[in-house]
């Protein structure tokens, strides 16, 4: 009986989706490619919004990858670790352009003024996607089961794991304007 | 030597990627130790199978059987048997702890100061190959392939990026390991020409089984010319198919993670692909480099090489086709 709990678990173990790693992806034909909308007016009534998680806001496999790819793809360069140089930080509560997944590949993808490139057809999609979640971590928006616990490198911050979401508003008390 | 009397069942272990063919003077001592301790090996191992079934076979004696002390004569003679073995076996042991003390010191003792510097990194799951230089702009840079010229002494810098790699050429020397953040060096010799395959001897993630590579040893001529082939920068395009080829590489995302001296692709992450023709294997050492396995290799990897960091790339079959037109002409 024992035993059979045991394995039972197990069993459980590698149907977690948090230990999924994927290394064939969908080819990019069968990604969706919504509208970026510039503007908040919409005729009739607005679609619903973007809620869609991404598929990797619970991959622990998808996350590491992307903090891999966040320093080979020089997102570092501009935002640092997270805290913001160039670029804005990304670990706060301030999200410039929406800080949920769609809006995140959306910044990514189509860029932004004032000094965001636009990495569309540069970076494939399964890897914008992986930043995304990456991303999405740093700011402690990510399951905590599934953020990586540890840096590789010199660590500039304690690890996205421990990393709380910061209460919108806070930021503002903090560096006015 | 030691090796002529080789048994039949080890002939066919010989050959391309064998200690026992060793191939530089270092790989010759250690295959000299091997086959001192094969040999003796052997002998002990026979000694030791007559000796257990004469004690079967024997027949029993009745004196022996019969209860009380052992009789003097026997005890002596029992003595004296295992004392011999005992002693026999301090002499092996010393004389195999020499022998490998010997080579050990033979190993480290190959040095030159006019050696031919190599810095290689390795990386999930490939080798980074860097000529060294006074001069910056004669460096050369090139992946999963090692050419030397024969008879000279090569210094092999060992680093890592991300894991502990090893690096173990069984035809040239031993495994050394590649330790990230500790720079490490090797002394590699080739006395004849060939190509002798390397593999990463320690454990490094998923596709650790596909992280090969090539040296590629050849007489003093032939590598300065390759060497100074290979500081030229990439071929300009000369079709309409290899132009279109080569502003796909820069366009596409090629340009994020590897180089083409002389292009605008000037990505550090990936193989560099300046001279990407001229090697024998795709992928370090997977795959034979034909235009067609290139093609599979751009646009699935991850079926070749499940895991590994290279990204399929969906392709129109003419874009393809430019593609492999413009890698197929960077010799």
């Amino acid at each position: 009986m024992r035993r059979f709990s045991l394995l039972l678990c197990l069993l459980a173990l590698a149907a977690c989706e948090r230990e999924e790693r994927r290394f064939r992806e969908l080819p990019p034909a069968a990604a969706r490619g919504l509208p970026v909308r510039v503007s908040v007016l919409q005729p009739a009534t607005p679609l619903p919004g973007p809620n869609e998680p991404g598929p990797y806001a619970a991959n622990a496999y998808g996350i590491s990858e992307g903090k891999r790819l966040y320093q080979w793809y020089n997102c570092s360069g501009c935002h640092a670790q997270g805290g913001g140089g160039i670029g804005p930080p990304l670990m706060d509560a301030r999200w410039i352009y929406g800080g949920e997944p769609e809006n995140i590949r959306d910044t990514i993808v189509e860029g932004r003024p004032n000094g965001m490139p636009s990495f569309g057809g540069h970076i494939p999609d399964d890897h914008v996607w992986k930043l995304v979640a990456y991303v999405r971590s740093m700011a402690g928006l990510a399951p905590k089961a599934a953020s990586s616990g540890r840096s590789d490198h010199m660590a500039a911050r304690p690890s996205e794991q421990r990393k709380k979401p910061e209460e919108p508003g806070t930021q503002e008390a903090r560096h006015p304007g | 030597m030691i090796a002529a009397p080789s048994l039949a069942f080890l002939a066919q272990w010989t050959g391309r990627h064998s200690a026992l063919d060793p191939a530089g003077p270092q790989a010759e001592r250690i295959g000299d130790l091997w086959w001192l301790m094969f040999w003796i090996s052997t002998g002990v191992f026979l000694a030791v199978l007559t000796a257990l079934l004469a004690a079967i076979l024997r027949r029993r004696r009745e004196e022996e059987d019969a209860p009380g002390p052992i009789a003097p004569e026997a005890r002596h003679r029992l003595t004296r048997v295992v004392a011999g073995a005992v002693g026999v076996t301090v002499v092996l042991l010393f004389v195999l702890l020499f022998a490998s003390v010997g080579t050990g010191r033979a190993l480290g003792s190959l040095s030159s100061r006019q050696a031919l510097t190599i810095r290689l990194t390795g990386q999930q799951w490939w080798w980074s190959v860097e000529y060294q230089d006074p001069v910056p702009g004669r460096m050369v840079t090139t992946a999963n392939e090692i050419h030397i010229p024969t008879g000279r002494p090569i210094l092999v810098q060992l680093e890592s990026r991300d894991v502990i790699h090893s690096f173990w050429v069984p035809n040239l020397h031993g495994k050394r390991d590649l330790i990230p953040g500790h720079k490490g060096e090797v002394w590699i010799q080739a006395d004849r020409p060939g190509v002798y395959r390397g593999q990463c001897a320690e454990f490094c993630g998923h596709q650790h089984a596909l992280m090969g590579l090539l040296v590629v040893a050849e007489p003093p001529e032939a590598f300065a010319a390759w060497l100074e082939a290979q500081r030229r920068p990439a071929a300009p395009p000369v079709t309409p198919a290899q132009k279109r080829g080569q502003k796909l590489v820069e366009t596409l995302p090629c340009a994020l993670c590897h180089t083409i001296q002389g292009t605008a692709a000037s990505g550090k992450t990936g193989p560099d692909l300046t001279h990407l023709a001229s090697r024998r294997t795709l992928a370090a050492g997977t795959l034979p480099n034909t235009p067609g396995h290139l093609a599979g290799w751009i646009v699935d990897p991850q079926s070749i090489k499940p895991g590994n960091h290279m990204p399929a790339n969906t392709l129109q079959s003419e874009d393809l086709q430019a593609l492999l037109a413009y890698l197929g002409s960077l010799k």
